[in-house]
């Protein structure tokens, strides 16, 4: 679904700060119009590699390529089609909302006509057309990211690149943010890269997922490709809530084919099986007359997915210290 | 299209020029102008500019008020010695310093004041990052800074000095010479240079120091070394470098005399004060000591402007240049700036 052209392209990137390694050798390729998720804990090297693309920083080796152009030789024609929203973004306390907009217009060489239609047409996607000509300091955590994103928009660029846009905004927020991301990706086509640390939020919207650690990106692929990968060899947990929970369920669960052992836990039953045997499961409780409350398949999703790389990659590093 | 370069054939110069010009308009579309704006609107739609040139108009109009009742008392004798309308700027009356001096002193802050939190207050409000990535040149936004700072010092040292025109015509009831004008006009842009070099110690402190407060206090520390202990400082270390006896002979004095001139010379602020005085009182003939022989047979009277000029160049040159080093000292740190930091 994503073997479009390639827009993003680094090669053996590094960025060193002194001795330290901020971005080791780092390959990445996004496509066209991809939703890209770069996920990885704090201080992995995320915003670095993000201003390395945009040619606010030079690479310490390696190459970068955004849109066919060099970052570092060319900064002005890479920024003229990626809009960026900062962690942490900003803005003029003393200007209004659309003000604050209006300049970035300006500092694009948007002839001030139009930039007043873009501008107002895009607070009105974010939901600040209310607010637009009250001063940007009176405006929320939320308010303010959602301004970020208007600004990242107001070039209409090809590429956007976020870097936390969900960081400290309420669950609604988030929501919203979300929505519009996905809005964006889907109905423009434009390609965006995500970073973030909060891997239900990148799950939910991203194509693809880079979980980058230590500089260094450990996994890639959409999210099921990475779970395949990763839980390859082992046994599916399965997790059954039936109420009520009677010994012979217990007994009937242990027959069906595949499932070598039943754990109880709680009122929860923990399965291990060699397949995923989630089907059969749910028809034997159904037969047994119990109600079912919950199945799931133990540890699958991006949490554990997440925590594993990390935790290999930790333990890489400490292998190769020691 | 062929044809159309062929016809085109620009002499050299012409060329040249057009090429400067380009250059400076495509800079202009590039973002200086959209920075330049934004930043000459803040600066004059704030209250900062606001606060300081009130102070500054109080204390220079009190000055100038003062000045005129000084020289309506010995009128006669100001209307001998002529330029009475400049005696208004030069004149300190009773208790209170001239308006040369009060500008001398409150000048450097109305620069500070323009300056201290030019770059890392956009730093810590995290608009920085998003101004650096949007498609202008990083150099950009430091010279609209300073571009922008720069107009509304002008435009309002410029207003400044033309109401005190107006009221010191209005006190004394003598109209300015055309010479005058001239010489208060060289005046103002003196100030100006002045001011400008303070706003350049300010942005570049505001680059130097990743606090705001910081900066401002550096900057004021500054300008209380240069105003106030530079002068001081002089004194000291000619003293230790040559000890005057109790009767010194005139070489020793003449000694003591240009350590202490040439130290306290590296302050813009001695270089203001020579330059601005000489300017608006023609009489005076020489800035450093002066033996009875190289006065011997000179005929006392007013200098014209082109000699005064002459004599202040040396002044001006350093200002300006002083100005120009912490410019140039701002744009190389904030270019090489990493972008990590901000």
């Amino acid at each position: 679904m994503n073997q479009g052209n390639v827009v993003i392209r680094t090669r053996d990137l590094v960025k060193r700060y002194g001795s330290f390694v901020a971005v080791d050798r780092l390959n990445l390729e996004i496509y066209e119009g991809e939703t890209f998720g770069l996920l990885g804990p704090n201080g992995a090297g995320k915003t670095t590699t993000i201003l390395m693309l945009l040619g606010l920083t030079e690479p310490s080796e390696g190459s970068v390529q955004v849109v066919g152009l060099d970052p570092t030789r060319d900064p002005l024609g890479v920024k003229k089609v990626v809009g960026y929203l900062p962690d942490r973004v900003g803005f003029y306390e003393d200007l209004t909302g659309k003000e604050n907009l209006l300049y970035t217009a300006a500092l694009n060489g948007i002839p001030r006509k139009q930039a007043e239609e873009r501008v107002n047409e895009l607070l009105e996607r974010v939901g600040l057309a209310e607010v637009a000509d009250r001063k940007a300091g009176g405006y929320s955590r939320g308010m303010l990211q959602r301004l970020g994103l208007a600004d990242a928009l107001v070039k209409k660029p090809r590429i956007v690149i976020l870097d936390e846009p969900t960081l400290g905004i309420d669950p609604e927020g988030v929501r919203q943010m979300l929505q519009f991301i996905t809005q964006l990706s889907k109905e423009e086509r434009v390609t965006v890269l995500l970073a973030s640390h909060l891997l239900h939020q990148v799950q939910q919207v991203c194509d693809r997922v880079g979980i980058f650690v230590r500089g260094k990106i450990v996994a890639l692929g959409c999210v099921e490709e990475l779970s395949s990968q990763l839980f390859k060899d082992e046994p599916y947990v399965l997790e059954v809530r039936a109420q009520p929970t009677t010994e012979e369920l217990i007994r009937n669960l242990k027959g069906i084919t595949g499932v070598d052992a039943v754990e109880q836990a709680g009122d929860t039953l923990l399965l291990h099986c060699m397949s995923d045997a989630r089907g059969e499961v749910a028809k034997v409780i159904y037969q047994s007359g119990t109600s079912l409350l919950h199945l799931a398949v133990r540890g699958r999703s991006l949490d554990e997915i997440y925590r594993r790389y990390f935790l290999t990659a930790e333990e890489q590093t400490h292998r190769r210290a020691g | 299209m062929g044809g159309h370069e062929l016809s085109v054939q620009p002499d050299a110069k012409l060329g040249l020029h057009k090429n400067w010009f380009n250059k400076l308009t495509s800079a202009w579309a590039s973002g200086l102008g959209a920075v330049t704006h934004k930043e000459l609107a803040d600066h004059l739609g704030g209250k900062r500019l606001l606060i300081l040139l009130g102070l500054v108009a109080v204390t220079g109009l009190s000055a100038v008020y003062v000045a005129a009742s000084t020289i309506r008392e010995s009128a006669m004798e100001a209307v001998e010695t002529g330029f009475v309308f400049l005696l208004l700027f030069s004149t300190s009356g009773g208790s209170l310093p001239s308006f040369l001096s009060f500008l001398g002193f409150l000048g450097p802050l109305l620069g500070l004041a323009l300056g201290f939190d030019s770059v890392n207050g956009e730093q810590t409000r995290g608009t920085l990052s998003r101004i650096l990535s949007q498609p202008i040149h990083r150099d950009s936004v430091i010279n609209g800074k300073f571009l922008a700072a720069l107009c509304a010092v002008s435009l309002a040292l410029v207003a400044l000095t033309l109401l005190i025109s107006g009221l010191g015509i209005e006190l004394i009831g003598i109209p300015p010479s055309s010479e005058e004008i001239l010489r208060v006009v060289c005046f103002a842009l003196l100030t100006i240079v002045y001011v400008a070099f303070w706003l350049s110690v300010s942005i570049m402190f505001s680059i130097v120091f990743r606090q705001a407060a910081t900066s401002a206090l550096a900057g004021m520390a500054t300008w209380l070394f240069f105003t106030v202990f530079a002068t001081l400082l002089a004194g000291l270390v000619a003293d230790a470098v040559v000890p005057l006896p109790s009767e010194p002979t005139a070489l020793e004095l003449m000694r003591h005399q240009r350590i202490e001139m040439a130290l306290s010379r590296l302050s813009p602020t001695t270089l203001y004060y020579e330059a601005t005085s000489t300017l608006l009182s023609p009489h005076t003939r020489a800035l450093g000591p002066i033996s009875v022989e190289q006065l011997e047979g000179a005929i006392p009277g007013p200098l014209p402007l082109s000699q005064s000029l002459l004599l202040i160049w040396p002044d001006v040159a350093g200002l300006v240049a002083a100005t120009l080093l912490c410019f140039a000292a701002s744009y190389v740190l904030f270019m090489r700036q990493e972008i990590r930091a901000i």
